[in-house]
C-alpha cells in the first residue's frame, strides 16, 4: 500500500483489481506486439540474406550461415557482402527509426524527421568533408567519417532548435522552415564541394547523397555499430520523459521531467545515430518520418512500447526495401532513391490527415 | 499533516514589465486558497514561482521550510501537482497513459511501473471520476473531462500541494461546480492544499477558504472570503459594481451589478 492510498484514500476505493488486470492486458498486448515485430525482423533477415544477384539456393544459404558449408565463392557473397549489408541496413533503419520518433515527439511534430529537418544534409557535409579533403582523418582515423557527420549532425539540430525556437516555444511552422532554410545550406555545401571535388572523390560524395547500402561491408559496420547502439540505447532510454515531453512540454515539466538535460541527451542520441547511419549509407530520407507513423497508428503513441517496435520494425523495414532496390529493377538502384519515391507521398498523406496537430 | 507553505517578498520581472511585486502569502494543509484577479495581474506567474518554474527575483518560496528553487524538478513535482490552463496533447494518448505519467517522479530513472503505480493511477482516476474512460483517447473529450484528467494525473503524482491554474475555464456551468467540488472535497478529505487561480468572484466566494485578491502584480486584500471580496475591493481590482451579503447557503452572495467606472452616475 502506497503512502498516498495509506494518506489519501480510505477502503472504499481500495478496489483496484479491475485497474490491474487491464494494465496486465496492456503489458501482454505490448509483449505480444514486440514478439510479432522480432518474428518479422528475423523473417527479414533470412528472406534478405536469400535475395541478390549472384544466385544460392535458400538452403544453401543456410548451410553457410550455420553449419559453415559451401563453396569459397558461395561462402565469399554470403558472409562478407550479404550478411554486413544486412546488419548495416538493419542499424541504419533502428537508427533513422528511433532518431525521427524522437524528433516527432519532441517536436511535437509528426511531420518531424531527420531528413525534414536538414539534419541528414548537415551530416552528410560532415561526412564529405572528410571523404574529400580527409578533415578530421589525422586525429580519428577509422573513425573520421562518422565523426565528422555526427559533429554536423549535433551543429545542424542545435541550429534548427535555436532558429525555430520562440519565446513560446518550437512553432510547427518555423521548425519546418528552419529545417528546409538549414538543409539548403548544407545541401549547397555539398554541391559547391562535388563542384570542386575530383573525379574519384565526386563519385563518393554522389553516393553519399543518393543514399545506398552498396559500399557496406564489414568495414562500414564496425564503423557504425558504436555510435548507432549507443545512440538508439541512449533515445530509448529516454522513453518516459518521450511521452510526458510530447504530451507538452511545460506539463512535462511540472510533472517532474528536466527539460533541458533531456533535449541535451536526445540531440545527443540522434546525432550518433544519424551520424553513424549517415557515415555509412548516406543520406536515406524519409525511414524516420514512415516508421514511427506506421507504428503510432497501429499501438499508440506510449513511447515505452513504440520505441522498440520502430527500433526493431525500422530495421527490418530498410532490409526489405534494401532487398528491394537491389533486386526488383533491372539494375540496383540506391535505396535512398526508393525511399524517397515511397516517403514523398506519404509525407504529403500525413500533411492532409494531421493537419490539426501539424500546425497547432 | 502540517505541511505549510510559505511565499514570502516574492517580485518577479519579464524584460521591462515587473509581473510580481513582494508577494506574500501562507497556506497549509487542507484549504483551498483563491488567488482574484484581473487578466495579466500577474496570478499565473505567481502559480509558476510557487512551483518553481519560474525564479523569482527577490523573495522565496519553502514548503515546510524548504526552498522551492535548488530543488531538483522530481523534487518538486513530488511536492506539488499543476494543472495548467492548456489541456492540448498533441498525440493520441489515452486517459491511462496520461495519468499513468504523472507517476514519473515516483518511479526510479529505469525503473518500470508496479501494482503500487497502478493502484495510485486506479486512485487517482477514481477520485477525479475518470476510471471509465480510461481506454479513450484524450484529444476526443469534452473540455470538463479532458480538465478532470488532467487533475487526475497531477493526483497522481502523490502531492501535498495541488495548483490548479484557471480550472473552470471553458468549462459550462454545472461542470465549474462539479469541478469545485471536486477540489473542496480533495481539501477536506485528504488534507491536500489547492491553491487556485481564477477571475470567478462567484465561485472563490464559495469554495474558497481564503482569497487573495491581486492587481498589477500586487496584493491587495487577503484574508477570509467576506474580508475580501467586499464591494469597495472588487471595484478596485475588477473595476465592478457589486452587492455583497452574508448568506446562509453559502457564506456569501456576491450580485455583481455592472461595470464601476461607465455604470458611475446611472441608476441601474
Amino acid at each position: 500500500m502506497t503512502w498516498f492510498r495509506s494518506r489519501y484514500f480510505p477502503l472504499e476505493h481500495a478496489d483496484s483489481a479491475d485497474t490491474r488486470s487491464y494494465h496486465r492486458s496492456r503489458r501482454r498486448r505490448a509483449a505480444a506486439a514486440i514478439a510479432i515485430v522480432v518474428t518479422v525482423l528475423t523473417a527479414t533477415f533470412f528472406l534478405t540474406m536469400i535475395v541478390g544477384n549472384f544466385h544460392i539456393s535458400p538452403s544453401g544459404v543456410l548451410d553457410i550461415l550455420f553449419m559453415g558449408g559451401g563453396s569459397a565463392g558461395d561462402r565469399q557473397v554470403v558472409v562478407d557482402i550479404r550478411l554486413p549489408r544486412v546488419l548495416c541496413s538493419f542499424l541504419v533503419g533502428a537508427a533513422l527509426s528511433a532518431s525521427g520518433l524522437a524528433m516527432q515527439s519532441l517536436f511535437k511534430n509528426p511531420m518531424a524527421s531527420p531528413s525534414v529537418l536538414g539534419i541528414s544534409s548537415g551530416a552528410a557535409f560532415g561526412a564529405s568533408l572528410a571523404i574529400s579533403f580527409g578533415i578530421g582523418g589525422a586525429a580519428l582515423g577509422y573513425y573520421a567519417v562518422p565523426a565528422m557527420a555526427f559533429l554536423f549532425c549535433f551543429v545542424t539540430i542545435g541550429a534548427v532548435y535555436l532558429l525555430a525556437r520562440t519565446r513560446y516555444g518550437v512553432a510547427s511552422l518555423t521548425l519546418l522552415l528552419s529545417g528546409i532554410a538549414v538543409g539548403a545550406f548544407f545541401g549547397g555545401l555539398v554541391s559547391l564541394m562535388q563542384y570542386v571535388a575530383n573525379e574519384d572523390v565526386l563519385a563518393s560524395i554522389v553516393y553519399w547523397t543518393m543514399g545506398s547500402f552498396n559500399k557496406c561491408g564489414w568495414s562500414a559496420f564496425g564503423m557504425a555499430v558504436v555510435p548507432i547502439v549507443a545512440g538508439a540505447l541512449l533515445i530509448a532510454s529516454r522513453s518516459r520523459e518521450l511521452n510526458l515531453i510530447s504530451a507538452g512540454e511545460e506539463q512535462a515539466s511540472n510533472m517532474g521531467v528536466d527539460i533541458k538535460s533531456t533535449r541535451t541527451l536526445l540531440f545527443l542520441g540522434t546525432s550518433l545515430c544519424i551520424g553513424g547511419s549517415v557515415a555509412i549509407s548516406g543520406t536515406i530520407g524519409f525511414v524516420g518520418l514512415i516508421v514511427p507513423h506506421v507504428f503510432r497508428m497501429l499501438v499508440g503513441p506510449d513511447h515505452k512500447l513504440l520505441m522498440p517496435l520502430c527500433i526493431l520494425g525500422g530495421a527490418s523495414f530498410m532490409a526489405a526495401v534494401d532487398a528491394v532496390s537491389k533486386a526488383a529493377f533491372a539494375i540496383p538502384i540506391p535505396v535512398g532513391i526508393l525511399t524517397c519515391l515511397l516517403g514523398a507521398p506519404f509525407f504529403i498523406y500525413v500533411m492532409k490527415t494531421r493537419r490539426r496537430e501539424m500546425w497547432e | 499533516m502540517g505541511m505549510r507553505l510559505e511565499v514570502c517578498g516574492v517580485s518577479f520581472f519579464y524584460a521591462s514589465r515587473d509581473v510580481l511585486r513582494d508577494v506574500t502569502l501562507e497556506a497549509g494543509a487542507g484549504e483551498v486558497v483563491g488567488i482574484l484577479g484581473c487578466n495579466g495581474c500577474g496570478k499565473t506567474t505567481l502559480l509558476k514561482c510557487i512551483n518553481a518554474t519560474l525564479t523569482p527575483a527577490n523573495g522565496c518560496v519553502t514548503v515546510d521550510e524548504e526552498e522551492m528553487t535548488g530543488m531538483s524538478k522530481r523534487d518538486v513535482a513530488k511536492k506539488m501537482g499543476f494543472v495548467t490552463q492548456s489541456t492540448y496533447v498533441t498525440f493520441p494518448f489515452t486517459v491511462y497513459e496520461t495519468v499513468m505519467m504523472g507517476r514519473y517522479s515516483r518511479i526510479e530513472a529505469f525503473g518500470a511501473e508496479n501494482a503500487g503505480d497502478v493502484d495510485a493511477v486506479h486512485d487517482a482516476m477514481s477520485y477525479a471520476g475518470v476510471l471509465e474512460f480510461k481506454d479513450r483517447v484524450i484529444s476526443e473529450m469534452s473540455g470538463g473531462e479532458r480538465r478532470r484528467v488532467m487533475i487526475a494525473r497531477a493526483l497522481a503524482q502523490e502531492p501535498d500541494i495541488l495548483l490548479l491554474d484557471e480550472p473552470t475555464l471553458h468549462l459550462d456551468l454545472s461542470h465549474q461546480f462539479d469541478l469545485m467540488e471536486l477540489v473542496r472535497r480533495l481539501s477536506r478529505d485528504k488534507g491536500m492544499l489547492a491553491v487556485i487561480v481564477t477571475h470567478d468572484v462567484v465561485l472563490a466566494s464559495r469554495y474558497c477558504d481564503r482569497v487573495i485578491m491581486m492587481k498589477e502584480g500586487v496584493v491587495v486584500a487577503a484574508g477570509t472570503g467576506p474580508d475580501v471580496i467586499t464591494p469597495n475591493n472588487l471595484k478596485e481590482v475588477f473595476d465592478i459594481e457589486a452587492e455583497v451579503r452574508p448568506d446562509d447557503r453559502f457564506v456569501l452572495d456576491v450580485t455583481i451589478v455592472g461595470r464601476a467606472s461607465r455604470h458611475e452616475g446611472k441608476p441601474s
